[in-house]
């Protein structure tokens, strides 16, 4: 670099900042379903996994769906499809009807099995007083994860 | 006064030094009210309980993890196009405090991440990125160790930060490209209005400009440190000699 006249130097660096997008944009491009961390229930509808293959699925927990238990029923939903799940586990803080999920598992059966269930919050944090005042007056909008 | 003018090592040192104390104590300050302002004098979160109080240290860490790259690219491109000395260890010097800014986010995100996801960690595509940067931040320091021409390893850092970039920027947009990830969208934007409440926003945002005071505080020491370096460096060749 030391060598070479300070125009040149520019034009180096933007041809390399060109090729570092063009190459960072293929990258993302080629792996888009690799880096989406988990399928929604349409995703599965369109093009259903096979038996057993480990995945993750994600969505909202369908209002009036958890049946809690041993093992805890539940459906996931993104407000088009719906899939249901079954877990043996303890679920987090944050699981409720109505909050995103993301679980792990297989399909068997046509029940997806989690081995692992992660709570899913938005970026909206807010009083709990607010929360409940927001609640009483019915313009509260639950997080949809 | 031209900004051109603090690529004179002298002009340089004469100003940092007399602004220095000021913005030690600026920082230390902000950082101190809005810590206890965060923890202690905020209500529980909705959903989160006092959990969410966590924001207070993992959002700024997280952002000045971030930003301290950027600033480094921006002193790496001067370095690379005006070859002033200055600009290239202003960006050595910044890289030791952006890693431990990067650690802090890892930490404080894993510990938040365990009681409310039901995860320390998980191979989303922001918190991924985020832990390629910060092997970038360890590659980087590493780089200008390993090549023992100054204005060689100025160079070569100089691309890998351009590089690094990449995950730079991505952790910060991934949720846009990506929108299904596990990590929830940015804290603070533009449009306030259906993000984080009032209550949390301010503390959050004195925090914010406490680590950013910090930041620089911390990044002006380090680089008059460097030049200090450079200069006895120079003395004991001419002694040598």
């Amino acid at each position: 670099m030391a060598g070479l006249k300070k125009k040149r130097r520019i034009q180096l660096i933007v041809i390399g900042a060109v090729l570092l997008a063009a190459a960072t944009a293929l990258v993302g491009y080629g792996f888009r379903d690799g880096i989406e961390l988990f399928k929604s229930p349409t995703q599965i509808a369109e093009a259903m996994p096979e038996e057993g293959d480990r995945f993750r699925l994600g969505g909202l927990v369908k209002e009036g769906s958890w049946e809690r238990g041993d093992v805890h029923r539940f459906t996931i939903t993104d407000m088009n499809e719906d899939f249901p799940v079954q877990f043996a586990g303890i679920v987090p803080d944050l699981f409720r009807e109505g909050q995103g999920t993301i679980v792990t598992g297989s399909i068997e059966g046509g029940i997806f099995v989690a081995t692992e269930v992660l709570a899913k919050h938005d970026e909206a944090y807010m009083p709990k007083e607010v929360a409940d005042a927001l609640k009483e007056q019915g313009v509260f909008q639950p997080a949809d994860g | 006064m031209s900004i051109w003018e603090l690529a004179n090592p002298r002009r340089f040192m004469a100003l940092s030094g007399r602004i220095l104390p000021g913005l030690s104590w600026a920082a230390g300050l902000s950082i101190g009210i809005a810590l206890v302002w965060g923890f202690f004098f905020t209500p529980d979160d909705y959903q989160q309980g006092s959990t969410v109080k966590i924001l207070f240290i993992h959002v700024p860490t997280a952002f000045i993890a971030i930003n301290a790259w950027l600033m480094m690219l921006v002193a790496s491109l001067i370095w690379l196009i005006r070859r002033h000395h200055v600009s290239a260890l202003a960006a050595r010097a910044a890289a030791p405090v952006g890693a431990v800014m990067t650690v802090a986010a890892l930490m404080t995100g894993a510990i938040w991440g365990q009681p409310m996801w039901g995860t320390w960690w998980e191979w989303d595509p922001r918190l991924t990125s985020f832990l390629i940067l910060f092997i970038f931040y360890l590659g980087y320091i590493a780089l200008w160790q390993a090549v023992e021409d100054p204005d060689k390893a100025a160079d070569l850092t100089s691309v890998l930060c351009l590089v690094g970039s990449v995950f730079a920027l991505l952790s910060r947009y991934a949720v846009l490209f990506w929108n299904q990830g596990l990590h929830q969208g940015a804290s603070l934007s533009i449009k306030q209005e259906d993000n984080v409440a009032d209550v949390f926003f301010y503390p959050l945002v004195l925090s914010i400009t406490g680590f950013v005071l910090l930041f620089v505080a911390l990044v002006l020491l380090r680089t008059r440190t460097e030049i200090r370096l450079r200069r006895v460096r120079a003395l004991m060749l001419r002694e040598a000699r």
